[in-house]
């Protein structure tokens, strides 16, 4: 299944606040758990996600600072900060309304239902 | 992993590294930031089994196109390049295009010093009876150049043009439409608010229509410092350029002071407009900004002269003597603090901690709003005498409304200081202001002429 970018695009921000909010990270491991949660159907091109994470960096989403783990290299880690942390609960109860409204729309309408045969086959 | 497709690798890496290092979109730290990410990714690859030099392909693949990566870098860190805001393309298409754009930019340049030629033909020749009409109108031959120049370059859609072609023929209409003496003060109102208000519109064909976006206003505020440097020094080289003129011609016994005075000097500086707008966007790279640059000089020494205005005042304990022109003094002087703070903000960096500096900029913001409150006071106390004059409300509108502004940028830049909100709330507070100045500066065109009398 191919999803399309404007989903890709509008989730990215929740998930990766979401994901931050387990504890501080670094974008290839953010990316990693992206894929995982997801069972790999959500692909996002590697090197958008640092313009996104920079982008929650300005507005003060996330903190970052540069450390060197043991043994490792240089790495910038990024933190929730409380703000992120009530933006998250904001786009938790938007998603929220979101989903609710589509899982009425799927109960609901009849003509979309997976697979149904056609009414004039139906009637043979 | 063997020794040579070790080196093999590293070779590699430091091509791809040298081939972001180009991209001025991309800072040090972020190269460095997909740097690690990339390295991260070859080494899960060839654990899983791929050779190196296959797990480098496949790494850089999923890193996606460097044109894409630097157009979301450069949507996200516009201060970087604002200049260049179409973004990244074939170098021949790119000389092409500069090409293009040199053309079109001379013929609005040519377009706004025939239309101040224009009035002439109806028999409003640029003499003293006329001064009334130049003022109100100056900025009615020029800015619509320049706003089709960026329209065009911007390639905006036809609604934007249609609005702003709407907007200017309602600056027009409210230059031209009321009855007004030629000495009255609601001209000189007009001639100072008018330019304001269209340069904002200005503002909206620079942003390609985007007007909504914070950053695309932050880029007109840049822009605007910097097109000002400009004009100034086109100002200087044609000032030095009539002078030289007319002195040479007069050394033969011809007077060429007509031609100057009537041709060269509104002709030039109509064009000035259009030539400076192209100038900060296609020069750019050449000069290092400068309004950044002349901020961090300015700032502390306005800082120090303001603080010792302000000891003076309590020390000597000499009141400000509440003048005619003190409101505008004082205006001016909250225009100049405030321009000091927008190209502070312009050209910082949102993520940078606070510094030395910003306590700087905040001790200059508090201290202008501690004089500028002493002199509200003192001419609150005495405006009931003289009643409400047309210039006296605007000169106390424009008071309010830049107190109003530096006051909130004080609280914002107070909290900003102790670390408790990111840097990016100051910036959206200045951006999102200059819709009241845009407000503002229309009410003053529009209604205050039929509010004060036609006085």
């Amino acid at each position: 299944m191919h999803i399309t970018k404007d989903l890709v695009a509008a989730s990215a921000t929740p998930l990766v606040l979401g994901i931050l909010a387990d504890g501080e990270s670094y974008g290839y491991a953010i990316l990693k758990q992206v894929d995982e949660l997801s069972g790999g159907q959500l692909e996002w091109t590697d090197g958008l996600l640092y313009p996104l994470l920079h982008r929650l960096e300005r507005v003060g989403h996330v903190e970052a600072t540069w450390a060197t783990p043991p043994g490792g290299r240089r790495r910038k880690y990024y933190r929730l900060t409380d703000q992120g942390r009530a933006e998250l609960a904001e786009q938790r109860r938007q998603w929220a309304a979101v989903v609710d409204a589509l899982r009425g729309v799927w109960t609901t309408t009849q003509s979309i239902r997976p697979i149904a045969a056609p009414v004039w086959e139906a009637g043979r | 992993m063997t020794l040579a497709s070790d080196n093999e690798l590293e070779i590699q890496i430091a091509e791809w590294r040298a081939y972001m290092r180009r991209r001025r979109e991309l800072h040090q730290a972020d190269t460095e930031e997909l740097e690690d990410h990339l390295r991260t990714r070859i080494t899960e690859l060839t654990e899983a089994g791929l050779r190196a030099d296959e797990a480098f392909l496949i790494a850089v693949k999923r890193m996606g196109s460097l044109d894409e990566l630097s157009r979301e870098f450069a949507r996200e860190h516009s201060e970087r390049l604002w200049k260049q805001l179409v973004l990244p393309g074939e170098p021949n298409a790119a000389a092409a295009r500069s090409r293009r754009e040199l053309v079109a930019m001379m013929l609005c340049a040519a377009v706004a010093a025939i239309a101040i030629k224009v009035p002439s033909l109806f028999g409003l020749d640029l003499s003293g009876d006329n001064s009334g009409f130049y003022a109100r109108n100056l900025s009615l031959f020029a800015l619509p150049a320049l706003a089709a120049y960026f329209l065009w370059q911007r390639r905006a859609g036809r609604r934007v043009i249609g609005v702003l072609t709407l907007l200017f023929v309602v600056g027009a209409i409210g230059a031209n439409a009321y009855p007004l003496a030629g000495d009255s003060q609601s001209v000189v109102l007009t001639a100072i608010h008018l330019p304001l208000a269209l340069w904002l519109v200005v503002g909206v064909a620079y942003a390609g229509g985007e007007w909504r976006s914070g950053r695309r206003r932050m880029d007109f505020i840049r822009f605007s410092g910097e097109w000002l440097i400009y004009f100034v020094l086109i100002a200087l080289g044609g000032g030095a350029l009539s002078a030289i003129t007319i002195n040479t011609f007069l050394a033969i016994g011809l007077d060429a002071e007509g031609f100057v005075q009537s041709w060269l000097v509104p002709c030039g500086a109509m064009a000035a407009v259009v030539v400076s707008a192209w100038l900060v966007e296609a020069k750019q790279s050449v000069v290092e900004n400068m309004a950044p640059v002349l901020t961090r000089v300015f700032t502390p020494l306005f800082a120090a002269a303001l603080l010792a205005f302000l000891v003076a005042m309590i020390w000597t304990n000499n009141g400000v003597d509440v003048e005619r022109d003190a409101l505008i003094l004082f205006d001016l002087l909250l225009v100049i603090v405030l321009g000091l703070l927008l190209y502070a903000i312009s050209a910082r960096d949102p993520a940078a901690r606070p510094g030395l500096f910003d306590r700087l900029q905040l001790a200059l913001v508090v201290t202008a709003l501690i004089i500028d409150v002493f002199v509200l006071l003192a001419i609150t106390g005495r405006i009931t005498e003289w009643g409400f004059s047309p210039n006296k409300t605007a000169a106390l509108g424009e008071n309010i409304i830049l107190l109003a502004n530096l006051a909130w940028s004080a609280w914002l830049f107070l909290r900003f200081v102790r670390g408790r909100i990111p840097f990016a709330r100051l910036e959206n507070w200045q951006t999102r202001y200059v819709i009241v100045y845009a407000a503002w500066a229309w009410t003053v065109v529009l209604a205050f002429p039929p509010v004060f009398g036609f006085a």
